[in-house]
């Protein structure tokens, strides 16, 4: 238990104490919540499962199907 | 069919992007890491406090660059989920064990002791300080090994086996994927390369110091370490830079081809020092491989075989077949025509197969099977027109290592000329206007460098997504064009932005406490 104290007070006081970090901290912040709240959940939806859920296919078939009919005749 | 094109090539240019981007940081953080921890190293030895303040204003940069590169590679990931879905799906298994275990170290070891390395000045030991920084700079050199042995087996993939029920490629020797040569040689090269830019790095700042008169001890102490480690970093570069011609040779012999600019090949080739290259329209017209070269003579056949009369093949003779085998012999194998008839024969068989599973005919299934296992080989080739198509884009890859050939010397010459200034008999203040520019100008130079050489990795291995195996237009999603085009620009927006924002922290902090003094800090 003792350990765990030290652990957080050490992680605490360090946040605490910082002086550039917390803009730095800031731009993660805003950086990440680009990344995943505007980017991964508008722009970047999961094509296979989208398909596979579009039509009824599993994702092989969607991936085969779409591989194969790129094969040139 | 022009909407695919499309696709592909606003594919590729947002993943060039997006990596190009991430690369910025990536490099800087190994390479600093080490700096770090060699200056920490001499302020616990020699228990001098000056050292300890050198230490801690690179340490502050360090951590500056970790935080502006944090999650810039997640957005690679994004992309092979929509763009790439095919990729993804079709060698996630062997691709994403080596990412998942990136990932564990990236959070586990860096998280862990990068928290030590800042907060644990005067809370914790000297010693255990000490190995902490230690333990991030090896830390974020394991969690390197992870991703480029994940792109070393897209340029060599070895160690798994496809099965086509589930329709992706399963590993069978997780340790032959991720210690090859091929595999090895690059983490190395890479790693070797990102103390070379860190030394760049450190000696283009403390010149900069210098130039405007500031922090001029701190500034002399940080040029030594820069300088050692750029000069350990850029030799061992070079050395590795060879084994990998070696293997590029033997793996990749089509990108070694396109380095030259070299259609047809012949025993003791000569190396083009620079030169203006001849990209032919029409591969069998005759013409030499570049105009106003300066060449090397039979340089190439040395560096790519160790052998000065060595038989280099050049892009038309890949194509009719010419391959070099892994104990360096040229051997004439498949031609590319028959490659590409081959791939078809499996895709034909690979859907015979899914009919006949559908249907369940199994000994239709096991004979389209047999059919499709003689020919997976040259799967991939099967997506080609033509074998023209195999030919990747010759003057970005002909150019893109000359750049980094050429800039790779300059930085050799920046770290002999700062060790030259700094270890002289007769010190001055300050080294001479010209020196201070010549260092800081290795600043850039390090990035341009570097970024070179991926663009020589990348672009050189055109079509291929994974090498001989998956071209880029079958691993690419069946997505429309302008979905891809509005998050190119979304994220050329947003990353000269926070770009800029990372800069501007970063220059405003050196100005600070260069202006105060390093060793007033």
């Amino acid at each position: 238990m003792e350990i765990i104290k030290r652990i957080f007070y050490f992680y605490r006081d360090g946040f605490a104490g910082m002086t550039i970090g917390k803009s730095l901290w800031l731009l993660i912040i805003i950086k990440v919540a680009i990344l995943f709240l505007v980017l991964k959940l508008f722009f970047f939806p999961n094509h296979i499962k989208d398909e596979s859920a579009n039509n009824g296919l599993a994702p092989q078939d969607v991936v085969r199907q779409e591989m194969l009919d790129r094969s040139p005749n | 069919m022009n909407d695919l094109l499309s696709t592909i090539d606003w594919s590729r240019a947002q993943f060039a992007l997006t990596a190009m981007y991430h690369w910025l940081f990536v490099p800087l953080t190994i390479g600093l890491s080490l700096i770090v921890a060699i200056m920490e190293t001499v302020y616990c030895r020699t228990g001098d406090d000056r050292w300890k303040k050198v230490t801690r204003f690179w340490m502050t940069l360090f951590g500056i660059n970790f935080a502006c590169g944090v999650a810039t590679g997640i957005i690679l990931e994004f992309e092979f989920g929509t763009n790439w879905s095919n990729y993804s799906w079709f060698v996630g298994d062997i691709f994403g064990a080596p990412l998942a275990i990136e990932g564990l170290f990236a959070f586990f070891l860096e998280a862990t002791f990068v928290a030590v390395m800042f907060f644990g000045w005067n809370r914790v030991s000297k010693r255990f300080h000490l190995a902490s920084t230690w333990l991030t700079a090896v830390g974020v050199c394991l969690s390197a090994l992870w991703i480029l042995v994940a792109n070393a087996w897209m340029q060599n993939p070895v160690g798994m086996d496809f099965d086509p029920d589930q329709m992706r490629n399963v590993m069978t020797d997780f340790w032959g994927l991720a210690f090859n040569a091929v595999s090895m040689n690059k983490f190395f090269h890479t790693v070797f390369s990102a103390w070379a830019l860190g030394g760049a790095f450190v000696i283009g700042i403390s010149a900069w110091m210098i130039w405007r008169n500031r922090s001029l001890e701190a500034s002399k102490m940080s040029l030594k370490v820069g300088a050692w480690v750029g000069l350990v970093g850029i030799l061992l570069t070079m050395w590795t830079g060879d084994g990998s011609a070696i293997q590029v040779a033997k793996v990749q012999p089509m990108k070694l081809a396109a380095m030259e600019g070299l259609y047809e090949g012949k025993p003791g080739t000569d190396l083009i020092a620079i030169g203006v290259v001849n990209v032919r329209e029409d591969r069998h017209e005759e013409q030499p491989e570049a105009s106003y070269a300066v060449k090397i003579p039979k340089g190439l056949s040395l560096l790519a075989q160790h052998d000065m009369d060595a038989f280099v093949p050049g892009i038309n003779n890949l194509l009719d077949g010419y391959e070099i085998t892994t104990t360096g012999d040229t051997v004439f194998t498949v031609g590319y025509d028959k490659r590409i008839e081959m791939g078809k024969e499996a895709h034909a068989a690979l859907r015979a197969y899914e009919d006949a599973k559908k249907s369940g005919n199994e000994a239709m299934a096991d004979s389209a099977l047999k059919v499709l296992n003689d020919n997976y080989q040259y799967f991939g080739y099967g997506f080609l027109s033509a074998p023209e198509d195999a030919i990747p884009p010759v003057a970005m890859t002909f150019y893109s290592f000359r750049v980094m050939v050429g800039l790779g010397c300059y930085m050799l010459l920046v770290y002999l000329i700062t060790l030259l200034v700094m270890y002289r008999r007769k010190q001055t203040a300050k080294p001479a206007t010209w020196v201070c520019w010549l260092m800081m100008l290795g600043l850039p130079a390090a990035w341009v460098c570097s970024q070179a050489g991926w663009i020589v990795a990348e672009v050189g291995r055109q079509p291929w997504t994974i090498q001989n195996l998956l071209p880029v237009n079958a691993a690419i999603s069946d997505i429309s064009s302008s979905g891809v085009q509005l998050t190119f620009w979304i994220f050329a927006v947003l990353f000269t932005l926070m770009l800029l924002a990372e800069i501007s922290i970063m220059l405003r902090y050196i100005n600070k406490v260069s202006r105060k003094g390093i060793l007033n800090d």
